[in-house]
């Protein structure tokens, strides 16, 4: 690593002031941010510890919303009774990444600021315009097996590597944030960018702005949800594929859906075309498979990685099987 | 430091063997390497890493702690603590040959940094025994053989001791998945589970 300053701060304002600055970086679990700088693909000059911040509670709202402050570690989230109970997806996502050990360091706003683990980024010795603006992608024409089918550019076909974020953009979870201009609220759809042509700039934070909390909706039908995540290790692996949903049903058929993929996409990927697709039908592999085709009909392969497009069709046919009842 | 005396042998052990080579034997093998980067060093705008005061409870005792910004807890504990019994593997978060248990939950020291833990309770795996009396986790690690070549076993043991104190685990299939942080290249996955599930059943 090389060397930065670091220091600790106890309120918002402060954390703010020192974050604005040139160079500075907020840490929280920083399970992501030291592994980086070790590989010198993170270069801060300044670390702002922010653990002391007052952060770290659940809370349920009077209108049911349940609000998670950014510092609530993914073990404390995973496992909070109201949200086994009434999101299951979301616990699930949460336990079905990292290791115990790293869920017991992460914060729930260092999960959605992470990194892709793309090896072409993580590789000082290749160009990436994730890392290097304008040094160009590796990946496009590389060893690509891993990569986006979804949202990917001509600069970068990184995936986005939370399974936690995967549930949040399902449910419409809202980032809340305080920085130089005040506090606002985002939401989640809207808080990671597309690569585009600047695939080094992955959300719309501004410098010193900071997650203070995660807030999710109340959603009745929530508890009827699940997370189903394939990849190549039955543990402790970055997905290849994976399915968020949440399904509304009466008498046998589908009021309404929420449906996201992981990754396959260079952001978390909702599908609202999917569950519009889904609305009125009966449950069953039938109605599933169609939705399925319509989330991944803008699936854009490259030379390694076009068996995610099938994988990940028959991952969302799986869980919502599962979520359905059906399987 | 007194963990690293107690219990110790008579006659020469391998860390004092090292430790007795290392003037000369590292010597010799670093010289080359040094004035290398001496050569390649920019002359000026090297900034130095701040230093950070620590406050912290390690095995049970106070220390206060003044290091260098980017010194991890590993680091800390291996090279200037003088407690070797936490190991390094892969130095990114993947292996868990390095994991501590702070506020009473698993963490890898590799990955955090000491500066982080201000008024943390660290509890390494030279602090899980009883004097001479061991953690009954390292009791049935030894009664079934739960390791091999043993360089993943204080991380394991760690892990073990954190997983049961965390209680999410009561199968095969969940301790086995609670247990994927920490890697056994000897691959003694299945005696460590059985270690595990007799403490779980014992405690």
């Amino acid at each position: 690593m090389i060397p930065f300053a670091l220091i600790r701060i106890k309120d918002n304002e402060t954390a703010i002031q020192n974050g604005s600055a040139k160079g500075s970086k907020f840490i929280a679990g920083g399970t992501n941010l030291i592994d980086l700088m070790k590989l010198d693909i993170e270069k801060p000059q300044k670390l702002v510890d922010i653990n002391a911040l007052d952060l770290h509670q659940i809370t349920v709202l009077p209108n049911g919303h349940v609000r998670v402050g950014a510092l609530v570690k993914n073990t404390a989230f995973a496992y909070h009774p109201e949200i086994v109970k009434r999101f299951p997806v979301i616990s699930e996502a949460i336990l079905s990444g990292a290791s115990p050990q790293l869920r017991n360091m992460a914060s729930t706003g260092g999960n959605i600021l992470q990194r892709t683990r793309c090896y072409y980024f993580y590789d000082t010795s290749f160009a990436c315009n994730k890392r290097e603006p304008g040094s160009g992608c590796s990946a496009i024409n590389g060893y690509n097996r891993n990569h986006a089918i979804l949202g990917a550019s001509e600069s970068c076909i990184a995936t986005h590597p939370s399974d936690l974020c995967v549930a949040l953009t399902a449910l419409d979870a809202v980032v809340f944030t305080q920085g130089p201009k005040g506090k606002r609220s985002l939401l989640f759809s809207e808080f990671h960018r597309l690569p585009g042509t600047t695939p080094q700039i992955e959300n719309v934070l501004q410098p010193g702005e900071l997650i203070t909390a995660i807030e999710i909706p109340a959603l009745n039908f929530a508890s009827r949800s699940c997370y189903l995540k394939v990849r190549d290790r039955a543990s402790y692996e970055f997905a290849l594929a994976s399915a968020a949903v949440a399904l509304d049903i009466s008498n046998g058929k589908i009021n309404q859906s929420r449906i996201a993929l992981g990754g396959v996409g260079t952001k978390p990927w909702r599908s609202k075309e999917a569950e519009k697709q889904l609305a009125g039908l009966v449950i069953g592999k039938e109605a599933f498979r169609k939705a399925a085709d319509v989330a991944l009909a803008d699936a854009r392969p490259h030379m390694h990685n076009g068996f995610k497009t099938e994988l990940a069709k028959r991952t969302l046919v799986r869980a919502l099987m599962t979520a359905s009842e059906i399987a | 430091m007194d963990n690293d005396s107690s219990g110790k042998k008579a006659g020469t052990s391998r860390r004092d063997f090292l430790a007795q080579i290392g003037p000369t034997g590292a010597g010799l093998t670093i010289a080359p390497l040094l004035s290398k980067s001496e050569i390649q060093a920019p002359a000026q705008d090297i900034p130095l890493p701040s230093m950070v005061t620590t406050h912290c409870s390690i095995n049970g005792k106070a220390h206060k702690l003044v290091m260098e910004s980017n010194v991890t807890l590993l680091d800390a504990l291996r090279e200037r603590l003088h407690m070797p019994g936490t190991k390094k593997g892969c130095d990114h978060g993947q292996c868990g040959a390095c994991t501590v248990l702070m506020n009473g939950y698993r963490i890898n020291s590799c990955l955090c940094l000491t500066g982080l833990c201000e008024g943390a309770e660290i509890i390494t795996i030279e602090g899980l025994a009883r004097g001479e009396e061991l953690h009954p986790m390292q009791e049935a690690f030894l009664k079934h053989d739960a390791f091999q070549c043993g360089y993943c076993t204080p991380g394991q043991i760690c892990s073990a001791v954190g997983l049961i104190s965390e209680g999410h685990a009561k199968t095969d299939e969940a301790i086995r998945e609670q247990m994927s942080g920490n890697i056994c290249r000897c691959g003694a996955y299945q005696n460590i589970l059985e270690a595990i599930k007799e403490v779980q059943q014992t405690a």
